[in-house]
């Protein structure tokens, strides 16, 4: 936009890798980090995709930030703090009634848990 | 109540009224909305559930309670509620796979206050999987049309609360906005869309995306109707730590204060920008919009909001980063969807982790995944300080701006078109993300900022699509966007203009 205060950049002064341009093996291991399964199709085209974004977001680098407090939030919250009673809560029958797989409460497990499949051998 | 079969014309205050005085059976009024679902809504695809049985009992019990209820300000009004907003015991999906079955067990505080209110929730609406989109067709649904023109979008991510509201399908309709998603709709569908200021609204019961970002507002007709679900909605919550306690301006008294004696701000850079693309249309209808309040006694002056132009790369870092955070729930273990396990399950030992990620594959449509991935790589190690910190940095500073606005130039309110086009074909930004997100440039510094902000009806292009006008108000200031609004709605009700291709009388135009 013709009033943003454009720098130049200035060489040096950032991180290297922000230029450089997505590689497939970065959106492999992204996708693992993010337990995401990802077909070679998808892979091929969030590669491209996700390369266009960042390379649209490269233009922040050209915002002076200096000494600019983050805001990770819009507001700062009111004091969330409360009384550390006792409330009734999510019974063990509603907290497994959306389970793909659990196994309900009853008389021999009180409780009743969710299933999952084998971590152990 | 206007002596008419069809809703065309009814906002909720002409249906409380109605009810309240008996000369309307709340029942009648919720089978004529059924009627009108039953009638249009299949060539919409703007509903995901109706809530047919339910809906007619409650609204015999507003009959039969009519003497102690009559104070109500939602007494006997349907409304929809967005699919990404808990329903107990009814499906809640959020539009996605991964939420297949889901049935929560207790209901949104959003809507235990509108049923407290006298309020009648009658279906759920479709919308972009997560609310991530501008568009609804990212829906597992299948997308919904736009009721102007039904080879377009209606906008997104709450494509089917808006156009519910244009066709008449409810007067009124409960959504989330993240980035725009309320008010981008509201103006492709030609109706009021709200989002209040950060923390007005509880959200407890809304399926998280973006924490720092999300708002619960209304989509209704006219700006008394957004103003009255407002103050039914607004509010602290115990259940939602984000929520403040701040007065709520009386309503009625606002509406009809008129416009002089306020001052509107126009960031004449962000709209002449070149990579805003702002049609000439959609400008045009800025332009007379602006000079209707300028008439009206509104002091309208330039401002410079110097980073405005780097919202769109500031939010589309920032809430795919939170979205990659609060989707990571969605694991396959605790409700909806799990993938069946691949055959045959030759590695007992990685079988949890292999389930996390074959259920997420096959959960999750397109552009959520991108989201996560977008948002995971902006959290990386390595790049966190490159990408995320960086865009929390300018976010203070596109903040910054507003307040100097509001403070040194002394504006109420900051005017700007809501969208830069009118209401795109569908499939014309799917394969193209950037594009898509490219579009919300005039919508995502309120969500950046926390500010309030409304769409309101400006007028139709030449090709006979919806416009919108939008205004973004200082902190908790939601009473001078309904004062500027009312002001605006009365010297032009665009309300009043029907969608041309909603279905009305039956006949069912191909457009």
């Amino acid at each position: 936009m013709a009033r943003s205060p454009y720098r130049a950049p200035e060489p040096g002064c950032y991180d290297p890798r922000m230029a450089e341009r997505l590689t497939r093996a970065e959106v492999e291991r992204i996708a693992a980090l993010a337990h995401l399964e990802l077909t070679a199709d998808e892979a091929e085209r969030f590669t491209r995709q996700l390369g266009d974004i960042l390379d649209y977001a490269e233009r922040l680098r050209h915002v002076d930030t200096t000494g600019t407090t983050e805001s990770w939030r819009p507001s700062a919250p009111q004091s969330a703090l409360r009384a550390d009673t006792v409330r009734p809560s999510l019974g063990p029958h509603d907290a497994l009634a959306n389970a793909p797989d659990a196994s309900p409460a009853d008389r021999d497990s009180d409780a009743g848990f969710f299933r999952v499949p084998r971590v152990i051998d | 109540m206007p002596p008419t079969a069809a809703p065309g014309d009814w906002t909720i205050a002409t249906i409380r009224a109605a009810v309240a005085s008996g000369d309307r059976s709340a029942v009648d009024v919720c089978q004529t909305y059924l009627d009108r679902i039953a009638e249009a809504d299949g060539c919409l695809n703007a509903m995901t559930l109706v809530l047919r049985d339910e809906a007619l009992a409650r609204a015999a019990e507003v009959d039969a309670r009519r003497a102690d209820w009559r104070d109500r300000p939602l007494l006997g009004v349907p409304i929809t509620i967005k699919d990404v907003i808990c329903t107990r015991g009814h499906p809640t999906t959020a539009a996605s796979r991964i939420l297949e079955g889901f049935r929560p067990p207790y209901d949104a505080t959003v809507v235990t206050r509108l049923r407290a209110a006298g309020a009648i929730v009658i279906g759920k609406t479709n919308c972009d999987e997560f609310a991530m989109g501008s568009s609804t067709e990212h829906s597992a649904y299948g997308p919904t049309r736009n009721p102007w023109a039904r080879s377009r979008t209606p906008g997104g991510s709450s494509g089917g609360a808006a156009a519910a509201v244009a066709a008449r399908l409810a007067p009124a309709s409960i959504a989330s906005d993240t980035g725009g998603s309320i008010r981008q709709p509201a103006a492709f569908c030609g109706v009021v869309g709200l989002k209040p200021t950060y923390g007005r609204v509880s959200r407890y019961g809304l399926l998280a995306f973006g924490s720092s970002l999300d708002q619960i507002g209304p989509i209704t007709l006219t700006v008394a109707d957004a103003a009255t679900v407002f103050e039914a909605i607004a509010g602290a919550d115990p259940c939602d730590a984000t929520s403040v306690d701040a007065p709520v301006a009386p309503v009625d008294a606002n509406l009809t204060r008129g416009a002089a004696g306020t001052r509107i701000g126009v960031p004449r850079g962000v709209l002449d920008a070149s990579d805003a693309g702002l049609d000439a249309h959609v400008r045009q209808s800025f332009e007379s919009a602006l000079g209707t309040l300028a008439e009206l006694g509104a002091d309208v002056v330039d401002i410079e909001l110097p980073h405005a132009g780097y919202a769109v790369p500031v939010y589309y870092l920032v809430a795919p980063a939170e979205a990659s955070a609060n989707l990571a729930r969605y694991d396959g273990v605790r409700f909806g969807f799990r993938a069946a396990p691949p055959e045959p399950d030759s590695l007992p030992t990685a079988s949890l982790a292999g389930m996390y990620d074959r259920t997420r594959h096959a959960g999750f449509g397109a552009e959520v995944k991108r989201r996560i991935m977008l948002g995971t790589y902006a959290l990386s190690a390595g790049y966190y300080d490159a990408y995320y910190r960086k865009a929390q940095q300018v976010r203070s500073l596109i903040r910054r701006d507003y307040d100097v606005a509001f403070a040194d130039q002394g504006v109420d309110v900051v005017a700007m078109p809501t969208t830069p086009s009118p209401a795109f074909a569908l499939g014309e930004r799917t394969d193209d993300p950037l594009s898509m997100y490219l579009g919300d440039v005039f919508t995502v510094s309120a969500n950046l900022t926390g500010l309030p902000a409304i769409s309101l009806p400006a007028g139709l292009t030449v090709d006979g699509l919806p416009t919108g006008f939008q205004l973004i108000g200082r902190p908790f200031d939601e009473s001078m966007l309904f004062r500027l609004g009312g002001a605006l709605e009365r010297a032009a009700p665009w309300w009043r203009e029907r969608p041309s291709a909603a279905g009305f009388g039956g006949a069912h135009p191909v457009s």
